[in-house]
């Protein structure tokens, strides 16, 4: 007879099994034979956070910088609502999360007990699947598909409800690689043929105006891709582009990277989006903060889309060539074939891209993160182009909450390296930044990680200062203090006439006195010409730190597309948007 | 031009719709339907009508016929999302009209009818394989199979021969010939 274990145990084996190092969590009633269990496993570290959500953000943030799949551990109830925004979170952009909740006893399911929730109802839409185990026989074979579903393909969260009774109940446990890898992205693993390699190197030739629209795929893919795609670019000559969630993939600082598209990308990224002639999508999803418009968006273009998601092509854009593959694979293959058959294509091909790269740089030469600086109050871009200067020789990490300071970051601090941007664009979670902050710092230790924060966000998540304090993780939230939800408060001075409805944020704490209260490091810069020093002074503290960084409240976030504008009606600064407004507001 | 308010585009063209019938395999286990209802729902499309029910005893397997309505795109969509559930098996589509398939759905009508009376509701029903379950002096239950539409014409045409009650099924669908979904 095989050995019994008990579904507490049967957790731990599975977690050991999939190599987990670090858990991040919080009990509760419902949880308690799981975390009596934690003891006897000492591979496995568990990390207290202050709140589920906390929790769930951290894991991303883990999960994120380190590759591996993010382990969430919550109770019954109150615990695994709470973690519904983070699952949502990961859901929105992909990122693998394994979430383990207690449930009531299987006989007091559905009487309404203490605690208890439908936690498979309520997370089975923000999961890629869930399950509620009624048989301690099958937590195994369970716990072990939950690790392929939320890793495979592309990756997303799901969540295994255990009820207490079965954490205590004893059963077998097995270890065997589950058979229904195929049908997890709706396709069997695509082989790419070289009909579709050839395809693609035929776009490719005949494009005098092409563009690489590169997102957030190109990371999930792993480093590899990074590489990949860096010696595409550099073979073809053509310029590029990146989503949000992309930056990092592609050096941030190379001639050939035109910046961050979208509502507040660059005006040469959107405009050669617009007006390219070949659009080569590789793991984005045409997001509508991309697209604007979806009837005017890139009309002359032809489309590839690179996607391992079959349902994100055809989408929202209908595309020309498409081509389900993980991005990494595909590379690999397309530079293969790219080399046999093109070896002059750059030089031969730089005449016919030239008149092309001479108009973007006519795009570029608009400058359009150009700001209008001050040397009496620290301008938010300023903040975070000094924070980049001051820390672009170290390898750091950047995590940011949602708003203004998280667009300013995008724009102005440089990627060069995969998986070191943390933010959350779907969902844009207020609140994400602190804790994904928390997970960084414990998947990279020693590692600089810096939270770029508004003063809003931020005070969603402040209680899990309290978590980087205990495992002494010393990141930094470096806080733009505009005393506004900022991206609110812009958005109601140009669509709702400056009504500023409940946007301003009275009676904030004083940052630096929390800080202290945590048992962290407050500071504050007030002025310009006191941030570099404050800013070394955060970086080389080896404690967390709360950076109170005061900036200019009625700064606004530029360029920018306005709502329902193709890509080549960009309002590029406050100059602008003063004159349209006399001319009746057509732009805004 | 008029001023947009919102930080969203506004909506662009919407192509025709067209009716297609989905036909899923799912595993038989709890909280399925509700994840093919909650993809729809979630998702803002259509469901006309569901018919579903264990095909495979032994695999537990059940088969889910939908009807529903939309764009080219959005009926690529649901293929594709249904597609992405782990507990789905195949999903094969199907255009109304389209030559080589069949459809039916099932009815039972209550009628307050007398003897002569029933005579003739089961003439108007003859086309439609009418099966009389129950009967007595004042009413009767019929049974008839057809395509939607029939039934729609079928209800009204009975409404005035004294229906009191109306069950309908979703439909379900088959290929003519050998050939199976695949």
């Amino acid at each position: 007879m095989p050995k019994l274990f008990t579904g507490a145990e049967i957790v731990f084996k599975a977690l050991e099994d999939q190599k987990v190092d670090y858990i991040f969590g919080y009990p509760g009633g419902a949880v308690l034979p799981i975390y009596d269990e934690l003891k006897n496993h000492k591979s496995i570290k568990h990390i207290l956070a202050r709140h589920e959500q906390g929790a769930g953000h951290a894991a991303e943030g883990y999960a994120r910088s380190s590759g591996k799949p993010g382990i969430l551990l919550v109770t019954s109830g109150p615990g695994a609502t709470n973690a519904v925004t983070a699952l949502t979170d990961a859901y929105m952009d992909s990122v693998p999360l394994v979430c383990i909740s207690g449930q009531v006893p299987t006989h007091l399911i559905g009487t309404d007990a203490f605690q208890e929730c439908d936690t498979t109802g309520i997370t089975r839409p923000c999961t890629k699947h869930n399950w509620l185990v009624k048989d301690v026989n099958d937590l195994a074979r369970v716990l072990h598909l939950a690790f392929e579903v939320a890793t495979t393909g592309r990756p997303g969260p799901v969540l295994v409800d255990i009820p207490k009774d079965i954490q205590f109940k004893k059963g077998k446990y097995s270890f065997s690689k589950s058979t229904l890898k195929k049908k997890l992205n709706g396709r069997a693993t695509h082989k790419i043929s070289n009909n579709e390699l050839d395809k693609f190197i035929d776009l490719l030739k005949k494009s005098s105006k092409p563009i690489f629209y590169t997102g957030g795929g190109v990371i999930n893919s792993g480093p590899q891709a990074s590489e990949y795609l860096r010696e595409l670019v550099a073979l073809t000559g053509f310029p590029i582009t990146s989503t949000l969630q992309g930056l990092g993939a592609y050096p941030g600082d190379d001639p050939q990277f035109l910046g961050m598209l979208g509502m507040h990308g660059t005006f040469e990224a959107n405009n050669a989006m617009h007006d390219c002639d070949l659009m080569i999508n590789i793991g984005a999803r045409f997001d509508d903060r991309i697209t604007g418009k979806v009837d005017e968006f890139s009309p002359g273009s032809k489309k590839i889309h690179v996607d391992i998601d079959p349902s994100s092509i055809g989408k929202n854009i209908k595309v020309d060539l498409a081509i389900v593959s993980d991005v990494s694979e595909f590379l690999k293959l397309l530079i293969k074939r790219f080399k046999e058959k093109n070896k002059n294509f750059l030089s031969s091909n730089k005449q016919k891209t030239s008149k092309w790269w001479s108009t973007i740089e006519k795009w570029r030469e608009k400058k359009s993160l150009n700001f209008i600086n001050s040397n009496k109050i620290i301008k938010p871009q300023h903040a975070v182009q000094r924070l980049y200067e001051l820390t672009k020789d170290k390898d750091t990490f950047v995590t940011t909450e949602v708003g203004q300071h998280q667009m300013w970051a995008a724009q102005h601090y440089k990627f060069n390296k995969p998986n070191r941007w943390m933010t959350s664009g779907g969902l844009g979670t207020m609140g994400y930044g602190l804790p994904a902050a928390i997970g960084v710092q414990v998947a990279n230790p020693g590692k600089l990680v810096v939270d770029i924060a508004g003063e809003a966000s931020v005070l969603m998540t402040m209680q899990e200062m309290s978590t980087a304090v205990q495992y002494k993780l010393p990141i930094k939230i470096f806080i733009l203090n505009n005393e506004y939800m900022g991206m609110v408060r812009q958005w109601q001075e140009l669509l709702h006439e400056k009504n500023y409805s409940e946007s301003y944020t009275a009676a904030l704490p004083d940052f630096v006195k929390l800080a202290e209260s945590y048992g962290c490091v407050g500071i504050r810069a007030k002025t310009p010409d006191e941030l570099d020093e404050k800013i070394k002074e955060m970086v080389n503290v080896d404690r967390p730190v709360i950076f109170d960084c005061l900036v200019d409240k009625a700064e606004n976030c530029f360029p920018m597309i306005p709502s329902g504008k193709p890509h080549n009606q960009m309002i590029l600064g406050p100059e602008e948007e003063e004159e349209i407004s006399d001319e009746g507001k057509i732009l805004v | 031009m008029s001023k947009s308010k919102s930080a969203y585009s506004v909506p662009g063209k919407i192509g025709k719709t067209e009716r297609h019938i989905i036909v899923v395999w799912v595993d038989n286990e709890a909280g399925v339907l509700a994840r093919i209802a909650g993809l729809f729902s979630g998702r803002g499309y259509n469901i006309e009508s569901l018919a579903v029910a264990e095909v495979d005893k032994k695999k537990h397997i059940s088969r889910i016929t939908i009807v529903t309505e939309g764009t080219p795109q959005v009926i690529e969509q649901i293929n594709l999302q249904l597609k992405k559930l782990v507990p789905v098996h195949k999903v094969a589509d199907f255009k109304r009209g389209e030559k080589d398939i069949l459809f039916r759905e099932l009815a039972l009508f209550k009628m307050l009818a007398n003897t002569k009376k029933q005579e003739k509701i089961k003439k108007i029903c003859k086309k439609f394989n009418p099966v009389v379950l129950d009967k007595t002096t004042k009413s009767f239950v019929i049974q008839v199979t057809a395509l939607r539409a029939e039934i729609d014409k079928l209800a009204i045409d009975l409404k005035r021969l004294g229906l009191i009650s109306t069950s309908r099924t979703g439909a379900v669908a088959m290929t003519k010939g050998p050939k199976i979904f695949n």
